[in-house]
């Protein structure tokens, strides 16, 4: 149900960006972008305490009037970005994360392809189709 | 718009007629032109179609937007399913399969509608695969394909099924499964060879082979154009050339799959296991590719790295992208690593691959490996057909370096056999495919197993237990020693201080049910003795437990648990003061409670036998240091103990031993334990321990005072004097090191000190029996005495009678 699924290198530079409404990508990117910023700041709030105690679900980074970012970071401060659409009110935090916690194994997934330098763009089809399964239903 | 919910499936489906039908590419609008056809492949009344296009609001927009789109395709699948057209019936309609798009074959839809709510499923998957899956194989001959697929196609379909998507467009992301394919256009639609989409649909549980024919088919279109294609898919008849097919495979494969999956999936499945899967591994191919995995992993059974494997397939010259997307769906397990199976199969894609076949967006049935078997004898023998390839191609000498030209050579054969591969039938693999996804469930590779924690025994071991038992039964000392010994051996193997700590000084600790504790503490005291001790306690436990909780020892004055706790956190403190080495001496924090052997006190001054009476004679003369024991008894008793065992043994292997210990340990906690303590001794003079520690020649009684004395100046002298001990140690390491009782040594005089204390307590609990019995026979006399005179009183004015 997600407008825009993003992932995010550690030194904050995409790896995967993609938003359903084709048109208006722009400004999913900018959005992204700019919850980089939060995504930052909730890491070295909790940065005190030990790495593994930090949680990797983020939750609800900031909310626009019509959309919602969520982020989600890994261990290796890899960063996944959601935007989703407001009026999808149905959507509960669990959703939230088990879609993350989803895209977390596909990424791990990706990782594990030994043709995949990590740095890349991630091109991996599995990997589209996970995420469009995940992307908002058109309709 | 009536808000609509669409299965994955339904999702993908439509997403793609909706591609297909953006001509524009606008992405918003649907051509009407192409949404007619579309609609009149529906076979529906046109009416009906009037109706769907009034109800999904395009009549009313003039266009069909995809939301209108979408609709109106869900309202046609209901109404191919019999259901009355209604607004509300887009949602409420459940499992309503996805509107068949079908040249013909009225009759089959209402077959395949049923079929279909299962297998829009895979559908729905199989158009997200729409890249030319298996028919890549069947491309090279086309015609043979045809040929056998259409006799596979079995019965009615006619229709290569391919999956209804809009494969042309949907998969912006193949383009190259667009490339050409040899595909020949099969005499009919049903010839369509169902094998390639075989395999992708058989992981669907898809018993349509029919439709994986269609698919196969399909993507055996080359290069025409897709657009051209689906604009001939109203027109072209099934029976049309594979060219047109895809449209007319649209068409086709709804009703060709619809059909075989209608009609008889078994059947099909059956007729389909016969056909020619191309994705198939022939015999030759086989022992080719276990050829290759030879010369990577000599093990048949083991794993090949995905290092080695990118290697090796980077060789192929395939783009990395293709390649990444082959080790995608070989690597079954995930795991990082191909076991001969998935070799096999990313080998059979890349050989594919290079022959011009486009890459499955899913692993072939036939290249998945087999981690259960569950398949109909069908399915076995096409897996079977992978084994024993014979005569592989001999040009492919199984090496990696010139792997490559062999592989080259190899292709042309690979060519050759793709005609083996087209008459095969397609797997039957709906029954596989159902079985197929149990596969997917954890495969047995032994590699990815998990590996099983080493189970720590938490709670002291039994022979530890033991142990401690023979300790507070106050056995003899040799109870104690006996382990002490044992753990000092095992102490000089490692320096798992804290386990050991915990449950070896058990041994020591005379019923202390926190000996485990307890035994740190000693250990800490003893410095490496006891941390021999502890180790050596533990060693059957290996992984130690953690100590139970020290128990009270009410009985026990002196060498309490608890007191030991407390020496041992002052020495923790002080050893880490000094620098400690080993974190597991700050791991002992709990400490034992310094023994309190102020007999072992004024060890200085005397030559403290390594035996209780030693210890007791120590403990009088310096009673004053009892009181602080406590905190330095431990301290004092080892070093006492090592001065004084020293002595006994050999001056400078008493002295050695501290000095050793610390050179022996990686850390140097014995000494710097020795150095804490004695700072902690201030009060007491274990002088016999600084002296050990110090590493003097000379009679480790006199020198004792005078180190202890030093240490007692301040912790930072630690530091010096540590070094000191160091640097005596470092000289003293030549003569040690041809000790090797040493440790034991060391050992010894902490189990002695032990041993000593042990006994003390047990004298002690004797004479405080001795006492209480003492006390009673005094009452009862003087209660006898009482009554005597009483008597006396009595009898007295008799006598005076």
């Amino acid at each position: 149900m997600a407008v825009c699924v993003a992932v995010i290198a550690k030194e904050n530079y995409p790896l995967y960006i993609r938003s359903v409404p084709t048109e208006n990508e722009l400004k999913f990117h900018y959005m992204v972008h700019t919850s980089l910023d939060v995504v930052d700041e909730k890491i070295s709030a909790m940065g005190k305490a030990l790495v593994d105690q930090r949680e990797l679900y983020l939750g609800l980074l900031y909310p626009t009037e019509d959309y919602k970012v969520y982020g989600y970071v890994t261990n290796s401060k890899v960063k996944f970005v959601m935007v989703v659409d407001s009026s999808n009110t149905a959507l509960r935090d669990n959703e939230i994360r088990s879609m993350f916690r989803k895209l977390h194994n596909s990424y791990t997934d990706v990782m594990c392809n030994p043709f995949y330098n990590p740095g890349d763009r991630i091109q991996s089809r599995a990997f589209d189709s996970m995420v469009t399964s995940m992307m908002i239903q058109v309709c | 718009m009536e808000g609509l919910t669409l299965s994955d499936a339904e999702q993908k489906y439509y997403s793609d007629l909706f591609s297909y039908c953006d001509i524009e590419s606008t992405k918003k609008v649907a051509a009407n032109g192409r949404v007619l056809e579309l609609f009149r492949a529906a076979q529906l009344p046109s009416d009906v179609v009037l109706q769907i296009m009034e109800l999904c609001g395009a009549t009313r927009l003039g266009y069909f937007g995809r939301s209108q789109f979408y609709i109106a395709l869900k309202l046609v699948a209901v109404a191919q399913s019999g259901f009355p057209l209604r607004v509300e019936s887009i949602n409420t309609v459940k499992d309503l399969p996805l509107p068949r798009f079908v040249a013909s074959k009225n009759e089959q839809e209402s077959r395949h509608a049923a079929s279909y709510s299962s297998d829009s499923e895979n559908q729905g998957s199989y158009s997200g695969v729409i890249p030319p899956p298996p028919g890549r194989g069947q491309v090279k001959k086309g015609s043979v394909s045809h040929d056998t697929v259409q006799s596979r196609t079995s019965t009615d379909q006619q229709e290569p099924a391919s999956p209804v998507v809009s494969p042309q467009q949907s998969p912006p992301t193949s383009p190259h499964t667009w490339r050409k394919h040899n595909r020949h256009p099969s005499g009919g639609n049903g010839e369509r060879p169902l094998a390639g989409p075989g395999p992708f649909w058989s992981p669907f549980g898809d018993a349509q082979s029919g439709s994986a024919a269609g698919d196969a088919m399909w993507s055996g279109h080359s290069p025409p154009p897709p657009q051209e294609n689906w604009v001939s898919f109203a027109d072209t008849p099934p029976t049309s050339t594979l060219l047109t097919m895809h449209p007319a495979s649209v068409q086709d494969q709804t009703t060709v799959r619809t059909v075989a999956s209608a009609t008889t999936a078994n059947e099909i499945r059956r007729q389909s296991s016969s056909y020619d899967d191309p994705w198939k591994i022939t015999d030759e191919q086989r022992q080719y590719y276990v050829n290759q995995f030879k010369t990577i992993q000599p093990d048949l059974n083991g794993f090949i790295p995905g290092s080695a494997a990118k290697e090796f397939f980077t060789k192929s010259k395939l783009p990395i992208l293709e390649l990444s997307h082959i080790w995608e769906l070989s690597d079954f397990d995930k795991d990082g690593a191909l076991t001969l199976d998935e070799f096999c199969a990313a080998f059979h894609l890349v050989v594919a691959r290079k022959n011009g076949y486009d890459l499955p967006e899913k692993l072939p049935e036939s290249l998945m490996p087999k981690l259960i078997d569950l398949e109909d004898s069908a399915d076995v023998g096409d897996q079977t057909g992978e084994v024993g390839y014979s005569g592989s191609p001999a040009e492919a000498p199984p090496s990696k370096s010139p792997s490559m030209p062999s592989l080259n050579q190899t292709w042309p054969e690979m060519n050759q056999s793709s005609e083996q591969w087209e008459t095969f039938s397609e797997r039957s693999s709906s029954s596989q495919t159902l079985t197929q996804f149990d596969s997917n469930i954890a495969p047995a590779d032994p590699d990815t197993a998990i590996v099983h924690p080493v189970p720590i025994r938490m709670t002291p071991s039994k022979i530890h237990m033991q142990e401690m038992e023979l300790k507070r039964t106050g056995s003899d000392h040799t109870n104690p020693t006996s382990p002490l010994l044992v753990k000092t051996s095992d102490l000089s193997e490692e320096n798992k201080i804290n386990s050991s700590v915990k449950f070896a000084s058990g041994n020591t600790v005379d019923g202390y049910s926190s000996s485990d504790s307890f035994t740190s503490d000693p250990e800490q005291i003893g410095n490496n003795v006891t941390r021999q001790r502890s180790h050596s306690g533990t060693s059957p436990d290996n992984t130690a437990p953690p100590p139970p909780p020290p128990r009270p020892q009410p009985s026990h004055s002196r060498s309490s648990s608890l007191d030991m706790n407390r020496t041992f956190t002052v020495t923790t403190d002080l050893y880490i003061h000094t620098g400690q080495q080993q974190a597991g001496v700050v791991a002992h924090p709990p400490a034992v409670p310094p023994r309190p052997q102020p007999s072992q006190a004024p060890g200085p001054t005397v030559h403290r036998p390594v035996d209780a009476d030693g210890m007791i004679t120590h403990t009088s003369t310096s009673p004053q240091q009892i009181p602080e024991q406590p905190n330095f008894a431990d301290f004092s008793q080892f070093e006492v103990f090592a001065a004084s065992n020293v002595n006994e043994e050999q001056d400078d292997e008493a002295e050695k031993h501290p000095e050793v210990l610390p050179v022996e340990k990686a850390s140097d906690p014995a000494s710097s334990l020795r150095v804490a303590k004695t700072d902690s001794k201030i009060e007491e003079k274990t002088a016999a321990s600084a002296p050990a520690n110090v590493g003097k020649g000379t009679t480790p009684l006199a020198p004792p005072p005078k180190p202890v004395r030093r240490r007692l100046k301040s912790e930072d002298e630690l530091r010096p004097e540590v070094d000191e001990h160091t640097q005596k140690t470092g000289v003293l390491a030549g003569v040690l090191a041809s000790q090797p009782s040493i440790p034991r040594s060391v050992g010894k005089d902490k189990k002695a000190i032990q041993a000593s204390i042990r006994r003390n307590k047990e004298t002690n609990t004797v004479l405080a029996r001795l006492n209480s019995e003492l006390q009673q026979q005094l009452k009862d006399v003087l209660e006898e005495r009482i009554s005597l005179e009483v008597q006396l009183e009595q009898l007295r004015p008799f006598s005076h009678l």
